[in-house]
């Protein structure tokens, strides 16, 4: 049936549509980023901490234990980075079963779209970490301070900035996948631009879904790059003080 | 206070292999200033990550007031560090933490509570100087009141210790004077002992009691300054006054005195000018003020042969003064 926008309820259909479409998008979105960042994050600190060198390299006393972990977790966030989406998402409906009890609809949804940002933001966490002066952990241990105080109050805190910005990136292709996940498991704007947009003819739902995704990853995004900014504290360094090291190291022997 | 015994320390990275540290000793007392002064790559910054166990050593013993630190646990070694405050060169400090946040970071380490932490903090950066500062970023600040930050932070735990790797390294002259100041201030005040590594001969002179010479992993020399001024061939002496290479003056000795204490202050030149009836030449001169005494070498040439010259070259020696006989 063709859906006819000169009809009195197309309107009010379109928004109750798009209001339970965008409540089901923002559901799956939510709940699976914040699965997302619950394992995410410690497994990007896993990550670089069980490098050689890492906080991490000798968990247990042994280095063997240190590489073993890291190759196995690198192994799996590479696994589950180049496995495209469409075949994970087909492959998983036994394991989201076994979870939910079920592979249709929005809560099922959750399970292969945390699958899929788990190892896309380990990664973005791993990146932000590395970026942390190894100065600043010495300091640390200076102080006494045990590993999971170098996590909670030196890496984390300090790698905060880009981790938000990696955060944002996440939610942003989580966005995405919800809307394939939709045309499988149902639900969620995804479903709707399907279902009233490709399969009905309605070029004004098609529109409508993809204003509504737009404004939703632009809110994101910006908010993202707030709190980066709120949470960076950093002052591009100036010329004239990058120089100065320099200029001093030619001088100093005379002065 | 520190003691440091047999230390030795290798890196392996692929297959080269690097001695950083080959048998280190090394003995600071309580309440003084110890350098330990080298070139880039001689190992002074493995060393002072040793006293601390930043870098384990190889072999060899660390004692920090008393706790043999290299046979202690992992909590064990925790709690003692908090004995040992560390300043760096490049700082070190939390982007994303106010100065108060830096400072109370080891505080909060300790588990110290919010207030206390608070009070604490203030009254640190209150004698560091940047008591105004306190709600600042380290972006905002400038590399002296960094390195016045760091030092705060290593302070704020009471240590009876501070390390300071080559914490003015990074500082133009006059900022590197004025923390210079400040460390000697809080040795002064707290009783710290402090033991800093550096490759500037100045940092040494304008605060140290005590000081070692390190080349290739290895201690070539130590002691206190006042007694190696006066050691025939000290190397730390002949840096601390550098008067350049010995000329050759065909027909002349060529002496070096070097004058420490009371001996400074004399007229030595006039006096041998004029119980000799020698025509002496002053070739150079370095004087220094170390540790509140005058102290300084003195290049003379003296007419004829050093066997000629046997008799003052005695009276000068008689008086306290180390002669070192360097041309001819």
């Amino acid at each position: 049936m063709l859906l006819d926008p000169s009809l009195p309820q197309f309107w009010s259909d379109l928004f109750q549509v798009l209001l339970i479409g965008t409540g089901q998008t923002l559901y799956m979105v939510g709940v699976s980023l914040l699965i997302t960042v619950i394992v995410g994050l410690p497994l990007g600190i896993l990550l670089v901490g069980t490098e050689p060198g890492g906080l991490f390299e000798s968990p247990f006393g042994s280095r063997r234990a240190g590489r073993v972990i890291n190759r196995v977790l690198d192994f799996i966030v590479n696994l589950g980075r180049s496995v495209p989406f469409i075949i994970l998402m087909v492959a998983l409906i036994p394991f989201t079963r076994l979870v939910v009890g079920t592979f249709i609809g929005p809560t099922a949804a959750i399970v292969p779209l945390a699958v899929v940002a788990i190892p896309f933001f380990a990664r973005m966490v791993e990146i932000a970490i590395k970026e942390v002066d190894t100065g600043l952990i010495e300091a640390a241990e200076s102080l006494g301070a045990t590993r999971w105080q170098i996590v909670s109050k030196v890496l984390v805190p300090e790698a905060l900035a880009p981790m938000i910005l990696g955060l944002s990136t996440t939610v942003t292709s989580i966005i995405n996948f919800s809307a394939m996940v939709g045309t499988v498991a149902g639900g969620g704007l995804g479903d709707v631009a399907v279902r009233y947009g490709y399969q009905r003819y309605s070029t004004i739902h098609m529109v409508a879904v993809i204003v509504v995704i737009f404004v939703i990853v632009m809110l994101l995004q910006g908010l993202a790059t707030m709190l980066a900014k709120r949470f960076a504290h950093r002052s591009r360094p100036s010329r004239a003080e990058k120089t100065s090291p320099m200029l001093r190291a030619e001088v100093a022997p005379g002065a | 206070m520190i003691s440091v015994q047999h230390v030795s320390k290798t890196f392996r990275s692929g297959g080269t292999v690097t001695t950083a540290l080959q048998d280190v000793s090394l003995e600071v007392a309580e309440g003084e200033i110890f350098g330990v002064i080298g070139q880039s790559g001689a190992g002074k910054s493995t060393l002072i990550r040793a006293v601390n166990l930043l870098e384990r050593p190889d072999s060899g013993t660390v004692t920090v007031d008393g706790d043999e630190l290299t046979a202690l646990a992992p909590a064990e070694l925790r709690r003692a560090r908090r004995k040992i405050g560390m300043v760096f060169q490049h700082f070190n400090l939390l982007a994303g933490r106010t100065v108060r946040g830096n400072v109370e970071l080891g505080l909060e380490i300790i588990g110290v509570d919010g207030d206390q932490r608070r009070r604490r903090a203030l009254e640190i950066l209150d004698l560091v100087g940047l008591d105004d500062k306190a709600g600042a970023y380290p972006a905002e600040l400038s590399g002296g009141q960094k390195q016045r930050v760091g030092i705060a932070r290593a302070l704020a735990g009471n240590p009876k210790v501070l390390l300071s790797d080559e914490a003015t390294s990074a500082l133009d002259p006059e900022t590197t004077r004025s923390i210079l100041d400040l460390v000697k201030k809080i040795n002064t005040d707290l009783g710290l002992t402090v033991l800093l590594i550096t490759h500037e001969m100045d940092v040494v002179k304008r605060i140290c009691d005590s000081a070692a010479l390190i080349e290739g992993g290895r201690i070539v020399e130590q002691g206190r300054i006042v007694s190696l001024i006066s050691t025939a061939g000290s190397r730390l002496a002949h840096e601390l006054f550098p008067l350049g290479d010995a000329p050759s003056l065909p027909g002349d000795t060529v002496i070096d005195i070097t004058f420490s204490g009371g001996s400074a202050d004399r007229p030595v030149i006039a006096q041998l000018a004029r119980t000799y009836g020698l025509d002496v030449s002053i070739l150079g001169a370095a004087i220094e003020t170390i540790g509140g005494n005058q102290a300084g070498r003195t290049r003379l040439a003296l007419p004829g042969s050093p066997a000629g010259n046997a008799r003052p070259i005695e009276d000068l020696r008689s008086q306290g003064m180390l002669v070192e006989i360097v041309g001819e």
